[in-house]
């Protein structure tokens, strides 16, 4: 049910995401979901992609430190209170979210959040207990 | 003035007649006291006995930085730590600091030394000095401290930093004389015009600058920008600290006090004496020190050396400014700094060797600035910021912890540092000196 | 007040025993003590007169020559002399020799305004030494120990009072200085030091920095503590000889009276001894300026009896205390003062209320839970002032137990209410996390708005 995402460690230098998207294009990689965490003079770039190993050996061929997280997508209403209803679940089973970002993209009427947990097995279970929708092949498959 | 007439104008034959009588007591000394040094000597095969003369030194093995650092912390002691009166410590090339033990006469002695160094650079009893230098185990601040009790001046012990205020006592308290290193004194210009004080119109008319290199157009600068003497002091700790050599008004080298610190060139490769007047590695035998007398110490730094009398009166030798160093040392600040404790430090903190480079640089009128990269490779790399903040946070504090200066840490992607002979260059110096 | 009960001997196990620097004059009794006093005074109210500053204030007193004291109760002729008056002094208006004769200057750090500044003849370091070399001998420190100086060195006095002080009883200095730990732990263990100079604050700090050091108590020679540049309470001192294992003295100077080496802690921990051969002390009452008897609590004043560059007359400490009656078991007849109750100045006025930072110390510090620091934070809650008490305490408490956490805040407050009368909130931190001082500590913030 987990989804694998790629870490890429980033310089904050001007043109140094449009020499990762060269990359990954290169070796048919496509990005499903991405989002940057930046620091002063760092980022950390965090994608969903199709082929996630194809894309770690490209990366890692290429000198990137990049590395695979366990993340898990979520489908959530797109209305008002859609997250506010997932994320009630969550803490009321005191679960911790580490970042979340959104997929541009959507399969239906519904959004797509991808959520990075303290303890990716225990939110799973609390997710799938409360009757809330993981996704991951359809995601993968876009 | 000079402060001992007697040593300082002491003619040749004389002085070789002392440096060999009191190498010869030192031998012994050593091998009475110093189980390390007895040792080595036993292994040389060496006694007091095959020392006639001075020219003998050069039958006398090589003290390094390193057998310092691994002597540490009592080895080289020749006292037990009961007649040892203070302790400095300087940071060593990895893990262990160098550590210098004083007795009471080796106090004594630094004050002579000191004494002799600010009478050279031109103060006069009676004189105020503003003391700059940093105070503690740093061997600036209480050298120069020492030095001015011992003759006569009036001390204002501001150590470093703290720029308003030094420029405000000056002002109030209108001292001749700043001890410093020459990068501060220029920093301080900028600060005081900031303040509405004009550098030409400062009380300071003489300045003992030193504790790192400077070259000959920032002695220029400087003695224009503040309408002063600027003079260059030379010593390291492991030999006594600042009161090694000192220049005076006519700044045609610094007066080494060879009576105390015999000095020796050497070519550094071969260890062999450096022909008369060209520049090797400085050699320092230290010729009447107690807590910890070194033989021979290789002090890195690379002189030339002038055996001719000075205008001054002074027969002493005058060793050239430091030409460069036959290590990768670098000193910010007035703080040396070894690449080699860069790399210690990352050792410890991540079980790895990341790649990493040194960037010193200082702006115009600014201090210097120590920046680290760091490459972040596999290992280190992390998903969340917060973890590589911590990292980079723990990498700065151990590193500031080691050296006493602050840094900047910054983590680079792999591969980025620039490598010549698939071997990364550990240190980028853009200062212009 | 309490004079009895605050006596903590931990140093069985060193067979401590009463030593002294100079015993002659450290044991002198009252029949010689008050004639040289009084000598002492005549001189150093001539000296007085040859400065500008005390010229005019000493004429406009009646006073124009030394002669007219006549017995040490002359000395209430003298007006005070407070910390404004050094400043509007400055630089030169305090000075009584000839510059050529000073041979070193402190200034006070006077972060804001004028600073002060004391001058120091040859003659004026060798009596400040004397004094130090006394205070430390007192403790039963000797030439066989090993220092390591931990207060800062520069125009700051306790660093180098207590360089000049140790040097001279023969002991092995380490001027290390303030902050940096590491090397402070690493050295103090590669060196066996055996006696510290430290700020309470800092003391209490590098405990907690043992373990990621890799320093284990055993590893250390340690045995004594000077503590002071700071006051603190009689808690803090026993929390700093629990977790250090070591014996802890009080010591207090003030850079207008040289530094430290004023007054200073015995083996006896019963207060601190205050060289009267080189102070006349006096206890006044802050407000009303009239002197108290032994055992009331007041403003101490000093007038210096040894100085010659900056001879100080009835100088007000701002610092409060109280003279303890009793003699002491070492035979020092020097008068005792007790630790720094508070300053004139620094009372905070909460609700209406007076209060001490010392005594919120006092209550905290014996809560055993608590760990080594805490802020004390004011602010406004609509009219009326709010007083926040932050402490850290031991991480072990962080069990995930809210209830127990509630109980301890709950129990400090309580404490807190009953010492203090005004009702704080009490906020528990994790250790570490509030700001750390290696130096003097500023403990309370005060963010009211001034009306």
């Amino acid at each position: 049910m987990k989804l694998t995402q790629i870490s890429v460690f980033l310089e904050n230098r001007k043109g140094r995401l449009h020499e990762v998207c060269v990359l990954l294009s290169e070796n048919r990689v496509n990005i499903r979901a991405l989002t940057i965490a930046e620091s002063e003079d760092f980022g950390i770039l965090r994608m969903v992609v199709d082929r996630p190993d194809s894309a770690l050996q490209a990366l890692k061929k290429n000198g990137f430190s990049a590395q695979l997280t366990d993340v898990v997508a979520i489908e959530v209403d797109d209305e008002p209170g859609g997250l506010a209803k997932i994320l009630k679940v969550l803490t009321d089973k005191n679960i911790n979210i580490e970042y979340m970002y959104a997929f541009v993209e959507k399969l239906s009427d519904k959004a797509v959040l991808v959520f990075r947990f303290e303890d990716t097995d225990l939110a799973v279970k609390v997710l799938k207990g409360s009757g809330i929708k993981i996704l991951r092949k359809e995601v993968e498959e876009i | 003035m000079i402060w001992n007439e007697k040593m300082e104008c002491i003619s040749k034959d004389d002085l070789l007649d002392l440096a060999s009588q009191r190498l010869k007591n030192m031998v012994s000394y050593l091998s009475a006291n110093c189980p390390t040094y007895k040792k080595n000597l036993d292994q040389h095969g060496l006694t007091a006995s095959d020392i006639r003369n001075i020219g003998d030194i050069i039958k006398l093995p090589f003290t390094t930085k390193d057998d310092m650092r691994d002597s540490y912390p009592f080895g080289l002691f020749s006292r037990p730590l009961q007649d040892i009166a203070e302790i400095h410590v300087s940071s060593g090339t990895t893990g262990n600091p160098t550590v210098v033990g004083y007795t009471k006469d080796d106090i004594k002695l630094w004050s002579e030394v000191m004494a002799r160094a600010l009478c050279c650079a031109g103060a006069e009893p009676g004189d105020m000095l503003q003391n700059a230098y940093g105070y503690g185990l740093f061997t600036g601040g209480l050298g120069l401290h020492y030095g001015a009790l011992e003759m006569g001046l009036t001390v204002i012990p501001v150590s470093s930093g703290q720029t308003k205020r030094q420029l405000k006592l000056m002002d109030d308290f209108k001292p001749r004389i700043l001890s410093c290193t020459p990068s501060y004194l220029l920093y301080m210009a900028e600060e005081a015009k900031e303040m509405g004080l004009d550098p030409q119109e400062s009380s300071w008319q003489i300045g003992v600058l030193g504790a790192e290199p400077w070259s000959e157009s920032m002695r220029l600068e400087i003695e224009q920008l503040w309408n002063i003497l600027a003079t260059d002091i030379y010593g390291l700790s492991e030999i006594i600290g600042p009161g090694v050599a000192q220049e005076c008004k006519y700044k045609d080298g610094l007066h080494i006090f060879w009576d105390v610190f015999y000095p020796e060139i050497i070519d550094p490769e071969s260890g062999l004496p450096a022909k008369e007047g060209q520049s090797g590695e400085l050699v320092i035998t230290t010729l009447t020190k107690q807590g910890i007398p070194l033989l021979r110490y290789r002090t890195r730094d690379i002189v030339s050396i002038n055996y001719e009398k000075c205008a001054c009166g002074r027969t002493s030798p005058r060793i050239s400014k430091i030409k460069g160093r036959t290590d990768d040392m670098i000193i910010v600040r007035g703080i040396n700094v070894f690449p080699s404790q860069i790399e210690h430090v990352l050792l410890g903190i991540e079980g790895t060797q990341p790649h990493y480079q040194l960037v010193v640089d200082r702006k115009s009128g600014e201090l210097d600035d120590l920046e680290v990269l760091v490459e972040v490779e596999e290992k280190i790399f992390s998903d969340e910021i917060k973890k590589l903040r911590a990292l980079e946070e723990k990498i700065r504090k151990e590193i500031e912890s080691v050296l006493g200066i602050l840094v900047k840490v910054k983590l680079v992607e792999p591969k980025t540092i620039e490598r010549s002979m698939g071997k990364a260059k550990r240190v980028i110096d853009k200062r212009q000196v | 007040m309490f004079a009895a009960g605050i006596i903590n001997f931990r140093h069985n196990k060193y067979k401590m025993q009463n030593t002294f620097w100079n015993e002659n004059i450290e044991t002198i009794g009252k029949e010689q003590l008050q004639p040289l006093q009084l000598k002492l005074l005549k001189d150093t109210v001539s000296a007085a007169l040859k400065t500008s500053f005390y010229k005019n204030r000493l004429y406009r007193s009646g006073i124009k020559s030394p002669d007219d004291i006549k017995t040490l109760g002359d000395l209430n002729k003298i007006p005070f002399t407070t910390k404004d008056d050094l400043r509007e002094a400055y630089p030169s208006g305090l000075l009584s020799t000839s510059s050529d004769d000073v041979i070193r200057i402190h200034t006070s750090s006077g972060t804001t305004g004028t600073p002060t500044v004391i001058y120091h003849t040859k003659e004026d370091l060798d009596n400040w030494t004397e004094l130090v070399a006394r205070s430390i001998v007192a403790t039963g420190f000797s030439r066989s120990d090993i220092f390591q100086n931990m207060m800062s060195y520069g125009l700051f006095t306790g660093g180098l009072g207590l360089h000049y002080g140790a040097e001279r009883v023969g002991a092995t200095v380490i001027p290390i200085g303030a902050g940096n730990t590491k090397r402070q732990l690493q050295l103090m263990r590669d060196f066996k030091t055996t006696t510290i100079h430290i700020t309470p604050s800092y003391a209490l700090h590098i405990h907690s920095k043992f373990k990621e050091n890799n320093i284990k108590r055993g590893d250390l020679c340690l045995k004594r503590a000077f503590i002071g540049a700071e006051p603190h309470s009689e808690n803090t001192r026993k929390k700093i000889e629990e977790i250090l294992e070591i014996d802890a003295y009080n010591s207090y100077g003030l850079s207008e009276m040289n530094g430290p080496g004023v007054s200073f802690e015995c083996i006896y921990k019963r207060g601190m001894h205050t060289w009267e051969d080189s102070y006349i002390l006096e206890i006044v009452d802050p407000v009303t300026q009239e002197p108290l008897c032994e055992g009331k609590e007041g403003e101490i004043v000093f007038t210096t009896l040894r100085r010659k560059a900056t001879p100080l007359l009835r100088y007000r400490t701002r610092d409060l205390a109280f003279v303890y009656k009793d003699s002491c078991p070492c035979r020092r007849t020097h008068r005792r003062i007790s630790r720094i109750t508070g300053r004139t100045d620094d009372m905070l006025i909460v609700n209406g209320v007076n209060m001490f930072p010392s005594q919120i110390e006092e209550v905290i510090m014996r809560i055993p839970e608590v760990g080594t620091n805490y802020q004390v934070q004011l602010e406004k809650d609509g009219a009326l002032d709010r007083l926040i008490v932050k402490v850290e305490i031991y991480s072990k408490m962080f069990t995930g137990n809210v209830k127990e956490l509630d109980n301890l805040k709950e129990k400090i407050k309580e404490e807190l209410r009953a010492s203090i009368i005004i009702h704080p909130v009490v906020e528990l931190h994790e250790p570490g996390s509030l700001p750390v001082f290696e130096g003097k500590a500023k403990r309370v913030i005060d963010l009211r708005v001034k009306i």
